[in-house]
């Protein structure tokens, strides 16, 4: 403990730096990207197990009708911090775990362009994460919605700190994204092997990029909304104000401005770690690499004209809704295009369906069907019966469940063995997948004709008049299964730990650079810098140049740094203070992030 | 036009019919189901599900291509211990151009259809419609007829055959107006006026309620639509035209809750009269408005049944029933609250 703040760095050998990285200060002061990957990974992790259990809680709230389990304050806590949770502290970070792992392993690189920057990001996100979940101790948990429309967040209708939390904690981890997506954007684009071109990309790393375009883009559009809040909230603005002639539908449009594009930062993703896993698993390259490259780029950028399809009941008048009606719908075209290719994929190969690929292939069938029923609501006149209800509830978790989660499953059972050096048990893996998809299914897919039978969302209590009660327990049961189901999960993970099969360097036989090296890799990763001479490395004869064992010479490898926690802290710091409107408290803050982002800058280059 | 809407009436049966066998095992059979989609009684609603019809069939060709694909695809080329390598084919022009078309002559065939029934249903409302002005309210439903003068709370009454434009706001956060079986849902905003036109052509009572989440007690904000003959209809408006039985007529239990109902409590905020208006007794406008309060077919917007003990029970501790309710707990006493309760029956 108490390192100097600029550590040596050290100079790897054959043995790697390992003395210098070990024990909790070795995490915390770490830059190294893999391990910020197991940080993120990890950290993550826990947070989707809490939005699981969250959604257990709806669950079993809703499993009757008129039932006191728990009550309508709570139920509405839950279901927001749900919502948030899995959005911004699961899915979007459990994707930055294999950004920070897997990128600079495919593109053939050392590390990311800006290693301190990426552990500010983890760390940022850390702390954002503990603040927003801090709330449930003072019982101020937020409770508008993952959505906070205008103007039930104004402190006319939420007096208490709850939306003050949620606005705060939102704004703590934009500043983690839009950090972590500079990082990735420069990355990609600075610090490819030689060889490795644009086209050569492997489609993770290709869908990561355009995800980090998108994330660049859209945090800003929420972080005004944001401030436009907690102005409202915080100094009597009016941006949302009806009586002083501010508009409340201001918010909605910020908000989906963001929010659509934000559906892709979650999805594609996980696109990518399915369009790696089938190929691998079939035995043959992806069917159509440029045109599912395109397509990505393609929803990236149509994801932004289609916003207010979030907003046909609120009457925007017939040549808005036929816009965004058909502008969603075209979203379809490159989406199915995408899924056909995979299809096409598998077409001719010898496919084996070990884990990863069990997942891969639900997501294809899964996120099909969540596809199909968004088409549905992306016509206004059926939206009018399905918004705000059950049907939409189904939707999303066809897509974010069956597609993001499963995409994400799927990767983790991929990569697992490169990450942790051990195979996980694929008898476990089989029997959490098959619950997995039985729960899923059994959970949400009475959703949808819950929904067109006249359940609203966000209900915490519903009448017994609905005739909806036995569909509303079906789903409950297979809530049950899935929160089981990651139980084994869990366990799998740690039995592996323990007893699982050591991996070779490229345990499944797959074609991209990550599979090179020693499983787990190198503190080094790369003992020389390889170059690349085909998109499938691996598969091809001389595709790549070859990565000795052993390094021929010393690697330099950058030392830790604990500046990033402090800047991070400084951050946290500084939104306490806004949040209990304590201007020394933020001023604090400002100083300690100045501070350390000067020591940061001016830390010595060790060599 | 007319093809596509033949065709989709035609697919209504067979849609509940996919979605009933897909889950008949888990779930039996349940229902009836007040608040269905599938069950319109205006030709707005009838619009909405016919075009969900045809959307629903065409997703399920989709759906069976990629599925039945998918699974084929599992079973011919699952790996074979004496497998050989695969033909490394890494795409093929014509096929990608074929399946970009595909889809997009799905949507085609989808959004024509989607953006005629928006126009149509855009259109302004038949030749002399009924006016109803809805005004949302943290939790329930406020009903205004200016051409019959009368205000009402959480039954919206209709008349059968005539076209209806409810002229839709709120008075503090978003709502949003929802029965289900006459038609789509429409957003109440603050400072905003929306509106919804259809022609109910159904007698009954029709179930609704409120579709954005508004806060604490958003599911304890029901309502329904009471649609009724014409001459029902007149009935109704005239009953709610006629004066309440004079003062002198009540029997002493209803005098002395008129007398509870007209106190002045500390703080004023207490006071009924502070937010609820009966005629010829008191003006307040921020809770329901309790002429013929008696009449109504629920209490706390669909909440409670209009009887006696709920009533009680709701004067007693209204946030126990709705958590939130911005009516306080007075702290009657038990003689106060029947007083009050045989007085508002008597609200006829």
């Amino acid at each position: 403990m108490g390192a100097p703040a600029a550590t040596a760095g050290s100079v790897a050998g054959a043995h790697g730096a390992a003395d210098a990285r070990s024990g909790v200060w070795g995490w915390i002061t770490t830059t190294d990207h893999k391990r910020i990957g197991i940080l993120y990974g990890v950290t993550a992790f826990f947070f989707f197990l809490l939005g699981g259990l969250e959604a257990l809680l709806i669950r079993l709230q809703l499993a009757r009708a008129d039932n006191t389990l728990i009550g309508a304050e709570t139920f509405n806590q839950l279901f927001t911090m749900h919502g948030t949770t899995m959005v911004f502290l699961a899915i979007m970070p459990m994707s930055a775990a294999f950004f920070n792992f897997i990128i600079p392993l495919q593109i053939g690189a050392r590390d990311v362009a800006f290693p301190r920057l990426n552990a500010f990001s983890y760390w940022v996100f850390l702390l954002g994460g503990l603040f927003l979940n801090s709330s449930f101790l003072f019982g101020a948990a937020p409770d508008g919605g993952w959505f906070g429309y205008a103007n039930l967040t104004s402190i006319q209708y939420s007096p208490g700190m709850n939306i003050s939390f949620w606005a705060l904690g939102l704004q703590i981890l934009g500043i983690a994204s839009l950090a972590a997506a500079f990082n990735f954007i420069a990355t990609i684009i600075n610090m490819r092997a030689p060889g490795m071109k644009l086209m050569r990309l492997p489609v993770f790393t290709w869908m990561s990029f355009i995800t980090q375009l998108i994330v660049v883009a859209a945090f800003p559009v929420i972080t005004v909304a944001l401030v436009f809040l907690m102005f409202d909230r915080m100094f009597g603005t009016t941006f949302f104000s009806v009586a002083a002639g501010g508009d409340v539908l201001l918010w909605q449009h910020l908000f989906w401005l963001f929010g659509h594009p934000e559906v892709y930062i979650l999805i594609l993703p996980a696109m990518g770690m399915v369009s790696e896993v089938l190929p691998t698993f079939s035995r043959k390259p992806l069917f159509g690499y440029p045109v599912i490259v395109y397509s990505g780029m393609l929803i990236g950028v149509i994801g932004w004209a289609v916003w207010s399809h979030h907003m046909f009941a609120t009457g925007m008048g017939p040549i808005a809704d036929s816009y965004f009606s058909s502008v969603t719908m075209l979203i379809a075209i490159p989406t199915g295009v995408k899924i056909f290719n995979w299809i096409a994929t598998m077409w001719g190969g010898q496919i084996r369906l070990a884990t990863p690929m069990l997942f891969a292939v639900a997501f294809i069938i899964l996120f099909t069907i969540g596809g199909i029923s968004g088409v549905m609501h992306a016509s206004p006149p059926t939206d009018l019966q399905q918004t705000d209800t059950y049907f939409v509830v189904a939707h999303i978790h066809y897509v974010l469940f069956g597609g993001a989660i499963m995409g994400i499953f799927s990767g983790i059972y991929y990569w697992w063995p490169k990450v942790f050096g051990r195979l996980l048990d694929e008898r476990l893996g089989k029997w959490h997948f098959w619950l997995v998809f039985i729960g899923m299914n059994v959970t949400f897919f009475p959703m949808h004709l819950i929904g067109l039978l006249g359940m609203p969302r966000r209900v915490y209590t519903y009448g017994p008049e609905l005739g909806l009660e036995q569909m509303n327990l079906v789903s409950t049961v297979g809530a049950l299964l899935l929160g089981f189901s990651m139980l084994i999960m869990v366990y799998n993970f740690w039995w592996s730990s323990k007893h699982g099969e050591i991996a070779q360097n490229n345990p499944w036989g797959a074609a991209t650079l990550e599979w090179a090296m020693s499983s787990p890799p190198p503190v080094y990763n790369f003992s020389v810098i390889p170059e690349v001479r085909s998109r499938l490395p691996l598969w091809t004869v001389g595709g790549v140049t070859e990565i000795p064992d052993v390094p021929p010479e010393p690697v330099h490898v950058p030392g830790g740094s604990y500046w990033p926690v402090v800047a991070a802290v400084g951050i946290l710091v500084f939104f306490i203070g806004a949040l209990v409107q304590s201007l020394w408290l933020a001023v604090g803050g400002v100083l300690v992030l100045v501070v350390s982002v000067f020591k940061w800058a001016f830390e010595p280059f060790e060599m | 036009m007319i093809r596509y809407r033949r065709s989709a009436l035609r697919a209504k049966p067979l849609v509940m019919l996919a979605f009933a066998a897909l889950l008949a095992g888990a779930v039996g059979c349940q229902g009836p189901f007040p608040q269905s989609t599938f069950d319109p009684t205006t030709s707005f609603g009838r619009d909405l599900a016919g075009l969900f019809g045809l959307i629903f069939w065409w997703g399920v060709g989709v759906f069976v291509v990629v599925e039945v694909g998918v699974v084929y695809v599992l079973i011919r080329f699952r790996a074979r211990p004496d497998g050989e390598q695969p033909v490394p084919i890494h795409g093929h022009t014509a096929l990608e151009i074929a399946w970009t078309l595909a889809p997009a002559m799905i949507i085609v065939f989808i959004a024509v259809p989607t953006i005629q029934t928006i126009w149509r249903d855009a259109g302004p409302a038949a030749d002399n419609p009924l006016e109803v002005q809805a005004i949302g309210h943290q939790w329930w439903w406020e009903f205004r007829y200016p051409e019959y003068g009368i205000v009402t709370a959480n039954d919206l009454h209709l008349p059968q055959g005539r076209a209806v434009t409810v002229q839709l706001t709120s008075a503090d956060v978003i709502h949003s107006f929802w029965v289900p079986r006459l038609g789509g849902k429409r957003d109440m905003l603050p400072g905003r006026n929306n509106r919804l036109s259809f022609t109910p052509d159904s007698v009954g009572e029709f179930l609704g309620q409120c579709a954005e989440f508004c806060g604490l007690s958003h599911a304890n904000m029901r309502f329904r639509a009471i649609v009724h003959t014409a001459d029902d209809f007149a009935a109704w408006v005239a009953a709610q035209n006629s004066p309440h039985a004079s003062e002198d007529s009540l029997s002493t239990l209803e005098q002395q809750g008129l007398a509870a109902f007209r106190a002045v409590r500390t703080p004023a905020s207490n006071s009924c009269i502070a937010c609820h208006a009966i005629q010829n007794v008191s003006f307040g406008v921020l809770g329901p408005n309790l002429n013929h309060v008696a009449g109504r077919s629920t209490l706390a917007a669909g909440v409670l049944n209009n009887t006696a003990e709920d009533l009680a029970a709701w004067l007693r501790d209204p946030a126990a029933i709705k958590p939130g309710s911005l009516m306080p707990t007075i702290g009657l006493s038990q003689q106060e609250i029947t007083a009050l309760v045989a007085y508002l029956r008597s609200l006829r």
